[in-house]
């Protein structure tokens, strides 16, 4: 095996449900078009997905409900056979592992988070957590230890014997992330892990999730509906719709350039300052009057905005060696966050 | 024509009723009828018309069909028989190697695999039982006779009672603490002094083998019927069938297959304790849900993991019900088997009933509602058992369960050792105590129940005069009296009004069994006995299932109450109202209303705790007093539970029913029983079984069929 910094990578994927989708699928070939499969009584779940996520990098997957999201996730993860196309983990061909060697996967190399936390309600929380270990076959003594590791980590100590249903949402989603960390996986799959919870708890959970993914840096595919999280996240976003990946890149490029007028929609009530970087706006320098302030290319606008709306005379960009690679005006600013959507209407 | 618009359903009911009494009315009565009482069907009369199918000539009495019909499938009996002889005796031989004279015989395949059923049965209930009480039988299976008569000290000591008293006291402990082992130790104790050892160890020792048969084969069923459609589908039916009907029905052709005696009792029991098993199994694993399924996986579960760590506990409430009512029915059936020549408790109940010893009978169902009480906590608690993984324990800590058992039997066998130097006349009563040796309350009992009859017998017996003149017997003719077009109409409409014309025809073809068979005037018997009994309990269950939900502690303990009740094994029910009422019809019905009570109540209090308490708030918010909201927001809601309730209570109603053949009463339960003592009895025996779980079926279709509808309508699910 070659190690490539290609974790996960996808070849023309498709999911279609029905009893003879695989035929109905060759027949098309390649071309599937979600209204006449459903005619003949297929779903159309993924269409021709291809795309690649390098070591610890997030992917970030948004779409409408029922845009084939959690069958992406579950054909990568392979609690469902992808009707079509290659999966490779690690360069591993996924589809060609037999039953064992996916068990041996999964026991070691992957970890999942559910929607709907998906605790086992007859074990304690550490039962719930050390689940995987006792599963592989480690020692009872071990797995414990590992699994009051993970408590910890998650910050649940102190409760480590209630049981599932004495816990809060949000206290359930932190069992749920410990039991898919306990295996130390390299691939983290988060289906939707914070949509359950009310958006205090929610954003509480989402700064903890980026410090615990600052310490262990996994290859991350997060599902979400909600675009702040994706931005607060993600390195990529990719959007689905009806099965079709529709563009994807990182959240900069998804909003300056829509590839299609589907993407363009979807972000139109996305805020841009939120998104884009100083460097996505900035102009070339050129001989002006600068101010004396300076920001770096890296600054997300929302950040910076209300100083450089201070001042009158264009900002001056700077690189990390303190070069001076850009300018800004201040109108800039007024029109990046304003101007996005004045033509919406 | 406004109302008529607004409420649909009334108007089609009412319409359907006036068509119901008019067919009944214009009907006559044809001067030939009269209810046959006894065997007269089967003696030759002259006014009886024949017919031959199948080369079976069947007997009966013609009348207008639009009175009643013919009884066309009268041959059906008579060819079950024989197909069942023909399975068993001449069906695909196959050679067998015999070990005692050394050569192949040819032998029927059926029969071969109902002997060695039988034979591997009967090794593991005497393997207990010698366990329990002593014997050589186990010894001989694995030698000879011939050697056992050689060897004169081979013999199984069995064990002295204070051992299993003390070992059912320290499991009860390890199970789930104090409580349940003083208990234990307490039921054994007064099991022992009161002579009851010896057929208490034997009813348990077929207890140990039945229920957890049953469990194992019912759960591995229901994980089949889980991971295949196929197999779903084919034991759909079955299962319909069996849990409507009633147990004694299927002692008749277990007679035929499997002989008598305690592995033929083992045999039923799994036949009747299996499907409920199923059931609750399937429930609880289509419960799981997909997501708990996936996360498994994802842990890295093969199948057998994913089954029996993940699938089988997050089912386990389900499947704990089914483990309720695996040992219910065992303990029911340990007393019916008695029929078919199974020793113990059962046994000694069923001789003393006839005898009419109520205190003997009394002591009797006590022990084995006991036992039954005992093993469900058990069960209960081993379910529920959690481990503790921080106790850091030393090695005495951890084993003290073991050593103190270790302890209890060197103690026990030393006093038993003891005592047998010391109690004289042969009798050891530290190692068991004999069975007219114990204390006995009978005479007490007996001697209350005379008091009662001479006490109370006109105030008892001018009730039972007046409920048998002035409401069963009217009530019974008016249901003789229903020509069978009119119950047709009356059927299939309440079908047709329900559940379309799909549900009509269901109740429709399953009221036509009924109707072709011999027994109608009988099954119209058994269905007036179980709607009176259904009626009284439904009024009863409901009225104290809703007093008792007004208040939290109530509620539990009408709930505990129900549990308790729920394992006394149905005949049982039959000791106290005989002692009051004497062999009467109204023992009967009585027995018939506490037994259906239970299910009617518990599902008035669950139907009714279901009710969400927002919608408590927001009645009580809108200012309705207390009468109101219970009748304009709970019991709606609560309803659908309700009538669910209403279709157990008329399963409970039609078994005791046919239990109740026992006190004599006229019905399909008096055929079964009389189908038991002949020879070629397996045919009626289960036919009328079928009849009996018809008439359960048309009311289930109906009811379930409903149920489904208003959930919908109400949108819970
Ligand atoms: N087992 C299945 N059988 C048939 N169709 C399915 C199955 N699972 C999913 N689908 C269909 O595939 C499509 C994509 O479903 P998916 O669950 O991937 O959506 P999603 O994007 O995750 O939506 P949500 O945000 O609501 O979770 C839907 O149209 C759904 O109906
Ligand atoms: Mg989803």
């Amino acid at each position: 095996m070659i190690m490539t910094d290609t974790v996960i990578k996808c070849n023309s994927v498709y999911k279609i449900f029905g009893t003879n989708a695989k035929k109905m699928l060759q027949e098309a070939n390649g071309n599937v078009d979600a209204k006449t499969f459903q005619k003949n009584g297929c779903i159309v779940g993924v269409n021709n997905a291809s795309f690649e996520v390098s070591r610890g990098e997030m992917l970030v997957v948004m779409g409408l409900s029922g845009s084939g999201k959690s069958t992406l996730l579950r054909c990568i993860s392979r609690l469902t056979d992808a009707t079509a196309g290659k999966i490779y983990i690690e360069d591993q061909d996924l589809l060609s592992l037999n039953n064992k060697e996916l068990i041996e996967l999964r026991r070691n190399k992957m970890g999942m988070v559910f929607q709907s936390f998906a605790l086992l309600p007859h074990k304690t929380v550490l039962e719930n957590i050390a689940f995987p270990l006792q599963i592989k076959g480690v020692k009872d003594q071990e797995c414990i230890n590992k699994a009051m590791d993970m408590v910890k980590l998650v910050g649940l100590d102190g409760r480590e014997n209630y049981f599932p249903r004495e816990l809060s949402g949000g206290q359930q989603q932190r069992v749920g992330i410990a039991r898919s960390l306990a295996v130390e996986p390299d691939i983290w799959f988060l289906d939707e892990p914070f949509s359950a919870l009310d958006p205090l708890i929610r954003k509480e959970m989402q700064d903890e999730f980026l410090r615990l993914q600052e310490k262990l840096q996994k290859t991350i595919m997060f599902i979400t509906h909600d675009f702040d999280e994706a931005l607060k996240l993600a390195d990529r976003i990719a959007i689905m719709k009806d099965g079709i990946i529709e563009q994807l890149d990182t959240p900069a490029n998804i909003v300056l350039n829509p590839a299609t007028e589907y993407v363009k929609k979807f972000t139109e009530e996305v805020p841009r300052e939120k998104v884009l970087k100083i460097e996505d706006v900035m102009e070339k320098p050129n001989n002006e009057n600068l101010s004396d302030l300076k920001f770096s290319k890296n600054e997300i606008i929302e950040n910076v905005a209300e100083k450089i709306l201070t001042q009158e005379k264009s900002v001056a960009v700077i690189d990390e060696n303190n070069k001076i690679v850009g300018t800004l005006h201040p109108s800039k600013i007024i029109h990046t966050v304003f101007g996005g959507r004045k033509n919406k209407g | 024509m406004e109302l008529l618009k607004r409420y649909p359903k009334l108007f089609q009911w009412l319409f359907l009723l006036v068509v119901f009494f008019t067919l009944c009315f214009t009907i006559e009565v044809p001067e030939t009828y009269k209810f046959i009482r006894g065997q007269a069907e089967f003696i030759k009369d002259p006014n009886q018309s024949t017919y031959t199918l199948f080369g079976i000539e069947v007997r009966y009495y013609a009348f207008d069909t639009l009175w009643r019909l013919p009884p066309l499938l009268g041959w059906l009996p008579i060819w079950i028989n024989d197909s069942l002889f023909f399975l068993l005796n001449d069906w695909m031989p196959i050679e067998i190697w015999n070990e005692d004279i050394q050569e192949y015989k040819t032998r029927p395949l059926v029969l071969q695999i109902t002997r060695t059923l039988t034979s591997s049965m009967t090794f593991l209930i005497e393997l207990i039982r010698e366990i329990l009480l002593g014997g050589v039988e186990t010894i001989v299976a694995f030698t000879s006779w011939d050697w056992i008569s050689e060897n004169s000290w081979a013999k199984l000591p069995g064990l002295p009672w204070t051992v299993v008293a003390a070992g059912a006291a320290i499991l009860g402990y390890k199970l789930s603490g104090k409580g349940l082992a003083i208990f234990a130790g307490i039921v054994m104790i007064y099991i022992s002094i009161f002579g009851q050892w010896k057929p208490s160890m034997q009813t348990l020792s077929f207890i140990l083998v039945a229920a957890p048969l049953s469990f194992i084969f019912g759960l591995s069923l229901g994980i089949m019927a889980f991971k295949s459609k196929r197999v779903e589908k084919a034991l759909h039916p079955i299962l319909l069938v069996m849990q409507t009907m009633p147990q004694y029905a299927v002692l008749v052709p277990a007679i035929v297959l499997f002989g008598v005696g305690d592995h033929a009792a083992v045999i039923i029991t799994m036949v009747v304790a299996v499907p409920p098993m199923i059931l609750l199994t399937l429930l609880g694993l289509r419960g799981v849900s997909p997501e708990v399924i996936e996360a498994g996986r994802m842990s890295g579960c093969n199948n057998l993991q994913l089954m029996f760590k993940v699938l089988i506990p997050t089912a386990r409430r389900d499947i704990l019900i089914g483990v309720n009512q695996v040992i219910m029915v065992c303990f029911s059936m340990a007393v019916i088997s008695a029929f078919i020549g199974a020793k113990g408790l059962g046994f000694n109940l069923l001789l003393a009933l006839n005898q009419l010893n109520i205190g003997l009978a009394l002591e009797a169902g006590l022990c084995i509602s006991l036992i039954a009480i005992l093993l469900d906590k058990m069960s209960l608690a081993w379910a529920n058992k959690q481990t503790d993984y921080f106790g850091n324990l030393t090695f005495f800590q951890r084993h003290k369960n073991t050593l103190f058992f270790a302890g209890a039997v060197l103690i026990a066998v030393i006093f038993a050792y003891a005592g047998s130097f010391y109690f004289k006349e042969g009798f050891n009563y530290l190692y068991e105590v004999p069975h007219n040796k114990g204390i006995s309350t009978a005479d007490f009992w007996n001697k209350g129940v005379d008091w009662i009859w001479d006490t109370f017998f006109h105030t008892l017996k001018i009730f039972n005069t007046w409920l048998i003149v002035d409401v069963l017997q009217p009530m019974r003719a008016a249901y003789l009296r229903m020509p069978i077009v009119a119950t047709f109409v009356l059927v299939m409409g309440a079908g047709y009004i329900i559940g379309g014309i799909r549900s009509a025809i269901v109740v429709g073809g399953l009221t036509l069994f009924i109707a072709l068979s011999p027994w109608w005037d009988r099954a119209l018997v058994t269905t007036y006995m179980a709607t009176f009994g259904v009626i009284i309990s439904c009024t009863i269950g409901v009225t104290v299932g809703t007093l008792c939900s007004q208040n939290e502690y109530t509620k539990n303990f009408m709930l505990a109450v129900c549990d308790i009740f729920q394992t006394f094994p149905s005949f049982v029910y039959l000791i106290p109202v005989m002692m009051l009422f004497g062999v009467t019809d109204t023992s009967v019905l009585i027995a018939v209303i506490v037994y259906a009570t239970i299910p009617a109540t518990r599902y008035t209090i669950e139907g009714l705790r279901s009710v969400p308490t927002a919608l408590h708030d927001a009645g009580s918010m809108s200012g309705v007093t207390k009468l109101q909201r219970l009748l304009n927001i709970e019991f709606p809601i609560a309803f659908p539970h309700m009538m669910l309730g209403l279709n157990q209570t008329i399963v409970f109603a039609l078994f005791m029913v046919i239990i109740g053949a026992f006190i004599g009463t006229e019905d399909l339960g008096q055929y079964i029983l009389k189908a038991l003592s002949d020879r070629k009895g397996a045919g009626i025996g289960l036919t009328l079984g079928i009849c009996v779980a018809f008439i359960g079926l048309i009311f289930d279709n109906l009811i379930r069929t409903w149920v489904e509808k208003r959930k919908k309508h109400l949108g819970i699910d």
